[in-house]
C-alpha cells in the first residue's frame, strides 16, 4: 500500500512536472487543431442529410428523417450505376497503363549517361505536373482538334488521314485520349520516386553482375528491378487503394456532350446531381458511399502492403 | 540530397565503360519524350502571336508567322484576365502564408518525441484526409460559415495540409538533434524560443519547399471555385480560363466583343492560354529543385 500511493505521487509530480514544460506544445497545436475541426470536422454532421430527405428550403429540422431510402434509391439510380461503372473501370485502366510507365522512364534515365543532357531531360518531363488540368486540357484542345489541331493538320500533310480524327469529342477516342493525357502528365513526375530508390541500390551488387559477365540488360532485370520492387509494389498498393477516387478537375477540364457516356464519372455525378441539381440527400449519399468505400480500401491496401512486408502507407 | 555521393559513384563506375549504341537509343527516346512535355507550348506560344491569316490557313506550327501582338493587347484591354490574375497572386500568397502558419504550428509539436498524446492528435489532424465529408455537407458548412462567394472560401478550408505537415515533421526530426533542444533547454529557452530561434532558422529549405507546394497547389486547384463562387470578379485565374476556352454551356465567359473582334478566337485561345501558364512557366526552372527534394522527403516518412 504505502509503495503504491508513492508511486502514484511520483506519477502526479512527474505529470506536473511534464506539463510546466511542456505545455506550449500544446497552445501551439491549438491552432491546426482547431483549425480542421471548424473546417473539416464540423462538416461531418452534415452526413446526416444522406439519411433525411433534405430539401435546402426547410434545412436539417424541417427535413423529414429517411432510413436507408436514399441508399436504396441510389443503387437502383442507372446514372449513379454508370456513374461508379466508369470511375472504377477509368481508374483501373489509368492504373493498368499509368503505373510501368514511372517505372521504365526512371530506368532509362537512369542508364542515360550524359548527366548535364539528363539534368535537362527531367526538368523538362516534370513539367506537365506544374501545370493545371484546364491549362493541359486547352492546350490538348489546341493540338487536337478535328479540323484544326496541330496533331490532326500534320497527319492530314502526310497524307495517312483524310478527315480529322475526333481524339476529344467521340467517347471512344476520348477513353484513349483521355488515358495517354493522364500518363503523359505524371510519368515524369512518377519517376522521381523510383531513382530516389534505384540510387539507394548498392555500386557492389553491379560490380558483382559486372564480374559474372552481366551485360546492360542483366542488371537491370536481375539487379535493379529486384531492388526497386518494394518500392513498386508499395506505389501499386497505394494506388490501388484509389480505385475509388476520382479528380474531378481532369474530368471537368476533358468534359463535353459527345463523350458524356465515358466522362460521367462520381466527382461529376455528385457535382451535377448535388450542388447543380439541387438532390443534395442524393449526392451526399453518393459521396458518403464513396468515402466510405474508399477508407477501407485504403485500411485494407495497407495491411496488404505491410503483410508482405512492404512500407505501409499509414 | 543524400544521393549526391551515391551519385558520383555511379557515374564513376559507368566511365569504365565506353559509351555504346545503346546510350544513343536511351537518349534518343528520352529525347522525344521530353519533346513531348515542351512542343505543345511551343506551338501555342507561336500561335498566340501569329497573324490571323496565318493560322487560319494552318500555316503556323512551331515558329510564328506573320507576328502580330494585337490578341494579348485585347486581353489587356478587356482587363479580365488581368484583374484575375492580380487577384489569384494575392489569393495564393494569403493561402500559402496560413498554410504555413498553420502547418509550422502542428509540425513542430509532433516532430518532439517527448509530447504526450502525439499519436491522438497527429490522428485528429490527419483522419480528414483518409475520410471526407464530401462536396455537399462541406458546401453546407461553408454556407453556414458564410464564406460562400468570398475569396476566404478558396484561402481557409484547403489551407492544412497534413501531408506537407507529415514532409515538414519528418525533416525536424531528421535534421535537429536532440542534443540542440537539450543545449536550448539549458540556456532557459521555452518551447516558443526553440521554434522561432532554433527550429525555423534550421527549416529553411523546408519552409521554402513546402511554401511552394502551397502555392502551386492554390494556383492550379479551380473545382472549390466552381463549387463555392458565382461572382465573377471573384473567380481564380483558372477557372476563368476553363470558363474561356473549354466550357461553351451557360457559365462560358468571353472577351468583350469589342476587344474580341481584332482576333480571330484560335489566336485569341492560344493567348489566353499562355498568358495563364507564363507564370509558371517562368518560376519553374528555380524552384523545381524544391520540389524534387520535397518528394524525396515525403517518400521516406518519419
Amino acid at each position: 500500500m504505502q509503495r503504491k500511493k508513492t508511486g502514484q505521487d511520483r506519477k502526479r509530480h512527474n505529470l506536473r512536472n511534464y506539463l510546466q514544460n511542456n505545455w506550449q506544445l500544446y497552445v501551439l497545436l491549438l491552432v491546426p487543431v482547431a483549425f480542421v475541426l471548424i473546417f473539416k470536422y464540423a462538416a461531418y454532421p452534415g452526413l446526416r442529410i444522406a439519411f433525411m430527405n433534405y430539401k435546402p428550403a426547410k434545412g436539417y429540422a424541417g427535413s423529414p428523417w429517411v432510413g436507408f431510402e436514399i441508399f436504396q434509391k441510389i443503387f437502383r439510380d442507372k446514372d449513379f450505376l454508370r456513374a461508379l461503372k466508369n470511375s472504377l473501370v477509368f481508374n483501373f485502366l489509368d492504373l493498368m497503363v499509368g503505373f510501368p510507365v514511372p517505372v521504365i522512364l526512371a530506368l532509362l534515365l537512369n542508364e542515360l549517361r550524359f548527366e548535364k543532357y539528363k539534368k535537362v531531360s527531367q526538368t523538362i518531363l516534370y513539367l506537365p505536373h506544374f501545370l493545371s488540368w484546364v491549362i493541359i486540357a486547352s492546350v490538348a484542345l489546341n493540338l487536337f482538334k478535328p479540323e484544326t489541331g496541330l496533331v490532326n493538320i500534320l497527319l492530314r500533310n502526310t497524307g495517312a488521314i483524310q478527315q480529322g480524327i475526333p481524339f476529344l469529342t467521340e467517347k471512344w477516342h476520348w477513353a484513349v485520349t483521355y488515358l495517354l493525357i493522364g500518363v503523359w502528365q505524371n510519368m515524369g513526375w512518377g519517376s522521381i520516386i523510383y531513382l530516389a530508390a534505384i540510387t539507394g541500390i548498392s555500386m557492389d551488387l553491379y560490380e558483382a553482375a559486372t564480374i559474372d559477365g552481366a551485360g546492360r540488360l542483366r542488371k537491370i532485370w536481375n539487379v535493379t528491378l529486384p531492388c526497386i520492387r518494394g518500392t513498386m509494389v508499395t506505389l501499386l498498393i497505394m494506388n490501388l487503394g484509389r480505385v475509388m477516387g476520382s479528380n474531378f478537375e481532369r474530368l471537368d477540364s476533358f468534359g463535353n456532350v459527345q463523350v458524356k457516356d465515358f466522362q460521367y464519372q462520381l466527382a461529376i455525378y455528385i457535382y451535377e446531381k448535388g450542388l447543380s441539381g439541387g438532390n443534395f440527400s442524393r449526392a451526399t449519399a453518393v459521396g458518403l458511399f464513396q468515402s466510405l468505400v474508399g477508407l477501407i480500401l485504403v485500411l485494407s491496401s495497407d495491411r496488404v502492403s505491410k503483410a508482405l512486408g512492404e512500407d505501409g502507407l499509414l | 540530397m543524400t544521393s549526391a555521393p551515391a551519385e558520383k559513384k555511379a557515374s564513376m563506375f559507368k566511365g569504365v565503360n565506353r559509351v555504346r549504341v545503346s546510350d544513343f537509343v536511351i537518349a534518343f527516346v528520352i529525347l522525344l519524350l521530353s519533346l513531348t512535355c515542351i512542343i505543345p507550348f511551343i506551338h501555342i506560344a507561336a500561335k498566340s502571336i501569329s497573324s490571323n491569316t496565318a493560322v487560319l490557313s494552318k500555316k503556323v506550327y512551331l515558329w510564328p508567322v506573320g507576328f502580330n501582338l494585337e490578341a494579348y493587347a485585347s486581353i489587356f484591354k478587356d482587363g479580365q484576365l488581368t484583374h484575375s490574375m492580380v487577384y489569384t497572386i494575392w489569393m495564393t500568397f494569403l493561402f500559402t502564408l496560413i498554410g504555413m502558419v498553420i502547418t509550422t504550428l502542428a509540425a513542430y509539436p509532433l516532430a518532439r518525441r517527448e509530447l504526450k498524446g502525439r499519436t491522438v492528435i497527429a490522428f485528429i489532424l490527419m483522419f480528414t484526409m483518409y475520410f471526407s465529408a464530401g462536396l455537399i455537407p462541406e458546401y453546407l458548412l461553408y454556407k453556414d460559415l458564410k464564406l460562400l462567394n468570398t475569396m476566404w472560401v478558396l484561402v481557409l478550408p484547403l489551407s492544412f495540409s497534413p501531408y506537407n505537415m507529415l514532409i515538414m515533421r519528418s525533416f525536424i526530426r531528421s535534421t535537429i538533434p536532440d542534443s540542440l533542444y537539450e543545449a536550448a533547454n539549458l540556456d532557459g529557452a521555452d518551447h516558443f524560443q526553440i521554434l522561432t530561434r532554433v527550429v525555423l532558422p534550421l527549416s529553411k529549405p523546408i519552409l521554402a519547399t513546402l511554401s511552394l507546394f502551397y502555392a502551386v497547389g492554390r494556383w492550379n486547384a479551380y473545382a472549390d471555385a466552381k463549387y463555392y463562387i458565382t461572382t465573377k470578379s471573384l473567380q481564380p485565374l483558372q477557372y476563368l480560363l476553363s470558363n474561356m476556352v473549354l466550357n461553351s454551356g451557360q457559365d462560358a465567359v468571353s472577351l468583350s466583343e469589342a476587344a474580341a473582334a481584332e482576333s480571330t478566337p484560335e489566336v485569341l485561345q492560344a493567348a489566353v492560354v499562355m498568358f495563364a501558364t507564363l507564370p509558371i512557366m517562368m518560376v519553374y526552372p528555380f524552384v523545381q529543385k524544391y520540389f524534387v527534394q520535397g518528394t524525396m522527403i515525403g517518400a521516406v516518412k518519419g
